[in-house]
């Protein structure tokens, strides 16, 4: 096996190995531990540069196992995987650094970063899959290696909410998996590099392609928190402020996505997809989701369970940019998935900030926060504000192509859902920072950890988040350059969905 | 007939070996521990070296003696028999470890001493014996031969069962005993019709000459309802959870795990021919449907890990009756599914169990609600349990899901849809009960109760490593499958 094929599962073992390391670690063990974290981290993060380096000259990164007669585990590094897989070593970095010093001297730990590390291995394994059977079988996992992270804090509202969890995604994977079976019955190997493979079935097996279609896009649509399969998504908030960064920006969410965009750009296409007349529906489920989410968002007093909602409401972006179907729309869609992910951390990080060190969770305690946690609170603003999809924050980089690709494809109306959903994203964003800069302080802090030297608070949780801040800052002010996510978007959309 | 009598003489190995190590463990009382793990490992070698030789060379034929049938006893390996003695040999293998650690922790533990002593003489002979006697069954070319190791299986699994001697488990075991009693003397009134309708006890010929003829459609019945019962198949599994759930731990791993599988194994072998497969293998597949949905409501409910456990086992035989419609094709596929199943479902179960019952051996109950925490104190065993739990639910990576792929696949392209959604709805109803127990188990609480005693690290790992194995099957299944193939 020539190195590119084992490039892929170093890949993956940088991460699972140390995970599994972790587990076996006693309690108190931290410096191993943290070493061993940001070993693989770090390792990870130059593997995917090498891969990613390799793909933009033409190289070709597969490795396949024979599962059953007639199925393999195919991982493949196409661009699209790479963007995915880009997105996750590099935020793992940052929430290892910040769930370090987050989780010190909380209990459990040795688990918490075991199934971190698992976590974060499923969901690259779920970018790098080259079949949808490999998919299906990463994207399973990515359940059960969560659920432990659901449950971490075992409070009688975690482990309900780890119940909801478990519902939601276990039974969206049942109607995944009815669905993948059903479509390997019908044509055998389903790989994503095979484009236009369902074609020939369009005048035998229509029906059983739009049912099947509905099956794949429930089970994912589940994970992507698409209306109104996003009920767990609210509840699961009660998880340490770790793992709702990572739940939302990199693994969970995300991998729904991702698998919206490899069902219906990959394995059906877009062609097929609008020919069976499944675009439409789609897209109305993205809009209603992008709307009732803000709406709903707007509601909450509880600062994660606001950004929640956000989530729901922002992912459905990227659902949006692909049913719109032209490669400007796409390319707004696909690279939100990069944008909202750095924006969505870093206000996670922010969140968790003020509640670890402040012990403040509800928004309408959060007067005056800005003054004891400027740094905190100004990459927050930051992220809020490219949230909202202000000039020359990431968010607008996406909606103006969301919207290009719009207006090019007819679909005017969209743009009075985007202006909606920019004006409804405003009016819940704004007063938190209204509160935080403009407002006195009513009374002491419910806690206040202090301030540690230089820093606010301890500044392995300052840090990351002013990183993430500066980096969906500079994704959008050098959008044009050729090391921005978005042209490596431009490359995907130009090599592989031109045509359409 | 015209074979030469020592032609396959490796198959008599996996029969013999632990034959003759059940004597050896009776007479050699001292340490029947020691002579116990010493003819384990021989018989999974020689169990190992089987499946090798069929794999390698195909279907091997063996006369005992040189005598030929009825009066000599005929042994045939084929690739379905090597598997199942290929999995009764693992299994096994870990069972006998954690059998070790656990009379071990006892012996050290507690001041009964006599007790315990006693319990491990008997342990040791009756575990061999059944596992030779398991292997006999499975490799037994002739039905009278069958019927007798079904009969010893019975006996030493009756004798394993009242070891405990807790009142439940008289009771539970005296019922065990009259099912199976019951069930092996409709099977044998079965086998008399067949003889007089074919004037043969080959069981190769049998299965292949099932023509549907009144006297061969009794014998057939006859014999279904006996392997039934004693299979523990909806309805007849009323014997099940008690029995099972009573024993001792290695005992319930044994029983949930290989004991039944032998009769469900035999069930196949009189099935598989397919000439009424047609027109009956209906009522297998409904009764297993049923099995599925019942085993997992009544697993649901239970308030002791260990009962929970038993009525998983429930559920899962009804996998190993629900496929039976698909065999009728020649692909092979519906046959693949019923035996990842079966080799699937019997590392996680013994997983599970071995697990379940470290959990009541330290804490010295296994009360659901109050588990809560036990992952501090044993890690290891809380994390095979876990694991042995992702095979049953059927989510992959593991053996179960393996085996559901196969099942649903199988399913979909012979047009039938409600045993395709059975399945998937079986396996989130198996996802619902086992993570009634595994969050418990998992879950992050602090445990207040103090361990009773210390637990053998044996204990721990051998849960462990058959867990493991449960996960690994889920990615290599080509070599169990090319096994299967040789017939």
């Amino acid at each position: 096996m020539a190195w590119q094929n084992w490039l892929l599962l170093l890949i993956l073992l940088s991460s699972m190995v140390p995970g599994l390391i972790i587990f076996t670690l006693a309690e108190s063990n931290r410096g191993w531990r943290t070493a061993l974290n940001l070993c693989g981290a770090v390792v990870k993060m130059i593997l995917v540069l090498v891969m990613i380096i390799g793909i933009s000259q033409g190289q070709r990164f597969a490795v396949a196992l024979p599962l059953l007669p007639g199925v393999d585990l195919v991982l493949r590094a196409d661009p699209l995987s790479a963007l995915f897989v880009a997105l996750s070593s590099l935020l793992w970095l940052f929430t290892t650094l910040y769930a370090v010093a987050y989780l010190e001297d909380s209990p459990n730990r040795s688990h918490f970063f075991g199934y971190f590390s698992l976590c974060v291995t499923v969901t690259i394994g779920i970018a790098l899959a080259g079949n949808l059977l490999t998919f299906l079988f990463f994207f399973e996992m990515l359940t059960l290696t969560t659920y432990p992270l659901v449950i971490h804090r075992g409070t009688a509202e975690a482990m309900a909410a780890g119940r909801v969890y478990l519902l939601y995604t276990l039974t969206g994977g049942l109607l995944l998996f009815l669905g993948v079976v059903w479509l390997y019955v019908l044509v055998g190997e389903v790989d994503f590099s095979r484009q236009g493979l369902l074609m020939p079935l369009l005048d035998g097996h229509r029906p059983a392609l739009i049912g099947i279609f509905c099956l794949l896009i429930s089970g994912v649509g589940v994970k992507a928190a698409l209306v109104p399969l996003h009920g767990w998504l609210p509840r699961a908030m009660v998880a340490p402020a770790p793992v709702s960064a990572l739940l939302h920006a990199v693994a969970v969410v995300k991998a729904g996505a991702f698998g919206i965009m490899r069902i219906v750009l990959d394995v059906y296409g877009l062609p097929l997809t609008s020919g069976l007349g499944l675009l439409m529906p789609l897209m109305l489920v993205a809009t209603c989701t992008i709307l009732y989410g803000s709406l709903l968002a707007l509601r909450q007093d509880n600062l994660k369970r606001l950004l929640a909602y956000s989530t729901v409401s922002q992912v459905s972006y990227i659902v949006l940019g692909i049913t719109i179907g032209n490669p400007l729309a796409i390319m707004g869609g696909m690279v939100h998935l990069i944008h909202q992910g750095i924006m969505k951390i870093t206000l996670f990080f922010c969140a968790g900030n003020i509640a670890e060190t402040l012990g403040v969770h509800a928004i309408s305690r959060m007067n005056g926060v800005g003054r004891r946690l400027p740094l905190t609170m100004g990459a927050f603003t930051l992220a809020a504000m490219g949230m909202i999809g202000l000039p020359p924050l990431a968010g607008f980089v996406s909606k103006w192509y969301l919207g290009l690709g719009a207006i090019n494809q007819g679909e005017g109306w969209l743009l009075v859902v985007l202006v909606l959903s920019t004006l409804l994203n405003a009016a819940y964003f704004l007063p938190i920072i209204y509160r935080a800069w403009f407002r006195e302080q009513e009374g002491p802090w419910p806690k206040d950890s202090g301030a540690m030297g230089l820093w606010e608070c301890h500044w392995m949780l300052v840090v990351p988040p002013l990183l993430t801040a500066a980096i969906s800052l500079l994704v959008g002010l050098l959008a044009n350059s050729t090391l921005s996510p978005l042209a490596w978007v431009r490359f995907i959309v130009t090599t592989r969905y031109e045509p359409w | 007939m015209n074979l030469s009598p020592d032609s396959s003489a490796w198959i008599i190995w996996p029969v013999v070996v632990p034959l003759l190590g059940a004597v050896v463990c009776f007479l050699y009382k001292k340490k029947p521990r020691l002579a116990g793990h010493f003819f384990a490992v021989v018989t999974c070698g020689t169990s190992t070296v089987l499946g090798w030789q069929v794999l390698s060379q195909g279907v091997g034929r063996h006369l005992l003696g040189g005598w030929s049938p009825p009066l000599g006893i005929s042994l045939r390996a084929d690739g379905p028999a090597a598997l199942m003695v290929m999995m009764t040999a693992v299994t096994g293998l870990g069972i006998t470890l954690y059998s070790g650690g656990y009379f071990q922790s006892r012996l050290a533990g507690d001041s009964q001493d006599h007790r315990f002593r006693a319990q491990e003489q008997s342990f040791w002979p009756l575990w061999l014996l059944l596992w030779a006697a398991l292997n006999g069954l499975f490799l037994s070319g002739d039905i009278f031969n069958i019927y007798i190791s079904l009969e010893l299986v019975a006996l030493s699994s009756v004798g394993l069962t009242v070891l405990s001697g807790k009142p439940p488990s008289l009771v539970a075991a005296m019922r065990y005993l009259l099912v199976s009693l019951l069930g092996s003397l409709t099977f044998l009134l079965g086998v008399g019709f067949f003889y007089k309708a074919h004037g043969t006890l080959e069981l190769a010929v049998i299965s292949k000459a099932l023509a549907p003829t009144p006297p061969v459609i009794m014998a057939l019945a006859l014999v279904s309802v006996g392997l039934m019962l004693k299979t523990a198949l909806f309805p007849f599994h009323f014997w099940l959870p008690p029995a099972h759930a009573n024993a001792l731990a290695p005992v319930s791993a044994i029983l949930s795990a290989l004991v039944i599988k032998g009769s469900w194994y035999l069930f196949y072998r009189f099935w598989q021919g397919g000439g009424l497969l047609a027109a009956v293998g209906i009522v297998p597949a409904l009764l297993g449907s049923v099995a599925i949905i019942w085993g997992a409501f009544q697993a649901f409910s239970q308030q002791r890990l260990k009962m929970l456990v038993a009525y998983s086992t429930v559920a899962q035989i009804g996998y190993l009756f629900v496929a039976f419609p698909l065999l009728v094709d020649s692909a092979g596929q519906g046959r693949d599914a019923l035996f990842y199943f079966a080799i699937s479902h019997s590392c996680a179960k013994a997983a599970m169990f071995l697990a379940a019952g470290t959990f009541f051996l330290q804490l010295g109950h296994d009360r659901i609600r109050d588990l809560a925490g036990v992952r501090q104190l044993l890690p290891v065993s809380s994390f095979a349990f876990a694991l042995g739990g992702v095979s049953l639910m059927g989510l992959p990576p593991s053996g179960g899901f393996i085996a559901k792929y196969l099942l649903v696949s199988k399913a979909i392209s012979q047009d039938l849809w409600w045993l395709a959604l059975i399945a998937v709805v079986g396996s989130g109803l198996t996802a619902v009960y086992v993570f009634r127990a595994v969050s418990s188990v998992l879950s992050p609480h602090l445990l207040e109760e103090r361990p009773l005693l210390v637990v053998a690290a044996s204990m721990q790992w051998s849960a462990l490593a058959l867990a493991l194995l449960a996960i690994v099957l889920g990615i290599m299944a080509p070599l169990p499958l090319a096994l299967l193939e040789v017939t």
